[in-house]
């Protein structure tokens, strides 16, 4: 995504939201397009799911688009991310495309990872995407050795690292953010917190009341935004991506946000009320807000609005039609990649 | 070269292949604990942080878990760690990281990433360490598919495979016996490779195989000697790399000497000698052989602190002598 900032933002009250200034309406229509494609993307996999087309289990991050497009708003192209098994969102963001993550769904040779993958370790390296993680808290550590490269070969860059609530608890954690600030490495840890790790939540899992509250125990930022809200996010990351760059070392951000759906495939819901999970769809739903705002703010229309919706679901249709016209892999590959050469 | 006559210990041949891969390749860098001005628990890094600066040669906190993820990514990312485990017992604590992170990294993202990545564990008993400190847990690593798991047993072939497992695409385990620190040892000057799984014979003979690896290696030999002034000829294979195993080297002995026994300090039982045990009797050479396949390997028992009840639950050169007696002998 493009960073430049509007040229009429000097000319507008301040109370105007961030993402109102730095973006133009280009960009921010830009965003309501990939957040409709998360969302989509993700429909249409719970739909080829429902219907055989994809196996194994998924984990939906429906209700955290506005977090994932802040968060990556401010990033370069060749800047990196690492993902979780929650990743679909942060793959679309970082300027993957459908297609070919519905063919990785779909274990097709055309996928991001050639079917050997699958959603919980869908990746888009070309993107600067290192990957998804099965492995709570797996990714954050491989998120400070990348910035520990980018510090080694001073090539600028910046590491988004994205976990969920659940990490917040891992050891892996801990000892990340430590060796992260101590030498002050371009990284900022983002933690999507939606309130529960599988069924635990956060009040019965952890001991500090936000996950930012961590922060001051490794001498860094600890910063908590609206989740759902895609300026106060992009406002949150932009400020941290650009201490990261001039070489002040790491922020954890803290998302508040709420899946939607339930952890993977196999979730009743049997740990959250009916009530809790309409009010967050029918009043603080990512989606509906930035509509809102972009409405509010004049940038699109209730029209503008539609032809973005209509074009993203001709693109996932699209995308659909190509996994599904996509060759499977031949079986007899089935050891390729366990090494760069096989041993004899 | 006149390199022949020159000895350094198998400590010395570390730290001057490690000095070559930083001087020659800018993407090489040393991480561990106290591996800077302390030089590392063994003295293995020794002075490469006055050499290198502490930039490249870099100290961390105790946290293998991060510190082994750390590696991981910095490997994904362009550069060449060698990370160094204080005791190989630590691995337990970065199991995540080695065995879901760093092996399987470059399958599940269909080849688009490699992880040249080189991990050291300084492993083995006789240190009067005890338990938590002594283990050769190496035919854990060697379990995981997209792993390389290596065992030098001399100075020359620590420092050329750790050269080559510098330049190895894939992440290279490198499992050091303690006691061999101190061992000397013909080293070649300058830059060369010893290849990742290729076996070597250490001695040739007639009457019977010994598979070793690490520092059974030399135990094998002393108990060759012993052997040969009673008329047995026993050749001794030095496995050098466990993952992959070099199958032909092994199963070429065995068709010519007929006999085989297995030698390893690791824990016997589920061990690395009983897959090359399988490996033969699923072979061509199984209908060679003149007698079972033998094993000698560490008891089933943590390492024990005492130093006579530490020597005895690991294989001995006396115990290396008896088995070969019974393979030779056994039908008399």
């Amino acid at each position: 995504m493009k960073n430049e900032s509007k040229s009429k933002a000097k000319s507008e009250p301040a109370n105007v939201p961030f993402a109102f200034r730095a973006y133009s309406p280009e960009q921010l229509r830009d965003v309501l397009r990939k957040m409709y494609l998360i969302r989509r993307f993700e429909e249409g996999a719970e739909d080829s799911y429902t219907r055989g087309l994809i196996h194994g289990t998924m984990h939906l991050s429906i209700g955290q688009e506005a977090s994932a497009l802040g968060i990556c708003m401010p990033l370069k192209s060749d800047d990196q991310i690492t993902s979780t098994h929650r990743g679909h969102g942060h793959c679309i963001a970082k300027g993957a495309q459908v297609d070919r993550m519905f063919a990785e769904f779909f274990g097709k040779t055309t996928g991001y990872c050639k079917g050997r993958g699958g959603s919980m370790h869908i990746a888009d390296v070309s993107q600067g995407n290192l990957g998804a993680n099965g492995i709570v808290a797996g990714g954050i550590p491989i998120a400070v050795g990348a910035a520990l490269s980018a510090k080694m070969q001073k090539n600028g860059k910046v590491v988004i690292c994205f976990f969920g609530d659940g990490a917040n608890n891992e050891g892996a954690f801990h000892e990340s953010l430590n060796m992260a600030s101590i030498w002050k490495l371009p990284v900022v840890f983002v933690c999507e917190n939606n309130g529960y790790g599988m069924s635990t939540s956060t009040a019965r899992s952890t001991a500090v009341a936000n996950i930012a509250d961590r922060a001051a125990g490794y001498s860094m930022p600890g910063v908590i935004v609206d989740g759902n809200n895609f300026s106060a996010v992009a406002e949150a990351s932009s400020a941290a991506i650009e201490r990261a760059r001039r070489g002040e070392g790491p922020t954890l951000i803290e998302s508040k946000t709420y899946r939607h759906r339930g952890h993977s495939k196999s979730d009743r819901n049997r740990y959250r009320t009916k009530e809790e999970i309409d009010e967050w769809k029918e009043l603080r739903d990512p989606i509906a807000l930035f509509e809102s705002e972009l409405r509010q703010f004049g940038i699109l229309n209730d029209a503008g609005i539609e032809e973005v919706r209509a074009s993203v679901e001709k693109e996932i249709a699209d995308a659909i039609q190509f996994a599904k016209d996509s060759p499977m892999p031949n079986t007899g590959a089935a050891l390729d990649y366990v090494y760069t050469e096989l041993p004899q | 070269m006149n390199s022949a006559v020159r000895e350094l210990t198998y400590s010395q041949a570390i730290q001057e292949a490690m000095a070559i891969a930083l001087e020659s390749d800018p993407r090489v860098f040393l991480m561990g604990e106290d591996i800077g001005v302390y030089g590392g628990a063994f003295q293995v890094t020794g002075d490469l942080v006055e050499r290198f600066g502490s930039e490249r040669v870099i100290d961390m906190p105790i946290s293998e878990l991060g510190g082994a993820g750390l590696a991981v990514g910095a490997a994904m990312t362009g550069m060449r760690p060698i990370f160094e485990f204080q005791f190989s017992d630590f691995a337990t604590l970065a199991m995540e990281q080695i065995v879901n992170q760093a092996a399987k990294m470059r399958f599940m993202l269909g080849g688009e990433v490699s992880v040249p990545l080189v991990m050291r564990f300084p492993a083995g008993s006789g240190t009067g360490a005890a338990a938590q400190h002594s283990q050769s847990l190496e035919a854990w690593l060697a379990h995981v598919p997209g792993l390389k798991v290596i065992q030098p047993a001399t100075p020359h072939d620590a420092k050329g495979l750790l050269l080559a497992a510098v330049q190895d695409p894939d992440p290279v385990m490198i499992f050091e016996h303690k006691l061999l620190y101190k061992v000397k040892g013909p080293v070649p000057e300058g830059h060369y490779t010893v290849p990742i799984g290729k076996a070597e014979i250490r001695r040739m003979g007639r009457d019977a195989t010994i598979v070793a690896t690490s520092i059974m290696v030399q135990k094998s030999l002393e108990a060759a000697e012993i052997l040969q002034t009673e008329g047995i000829d026993v050749e001794i294979v030095d496995l050098r790399t466990i993952r992959p195993i070099d199958r032909e080297t092994v199963i070429n002995s065995v068709k010519k000497t007929t006999r085989l026994l297995c030698v390893y300090e690791a824990v016997k039982t589920l061990g690395i000698g009983a897959e090359i045990s399988a490996m033969v009797a699923e072979s061509e050479a199984f209908d060679y052989l003149d007698a079972p396949i033998m094993r000698l390997g560490g008891a089933d028992s943590p390492i024990p602190y005492n130093p006579e009840l530490e020597k005895s639950v690991v294989p001995q050169v006396p115990d290396i002598v008896a088995g070969i007696r019974n393979l030779v002998q056994g039908r008399r």
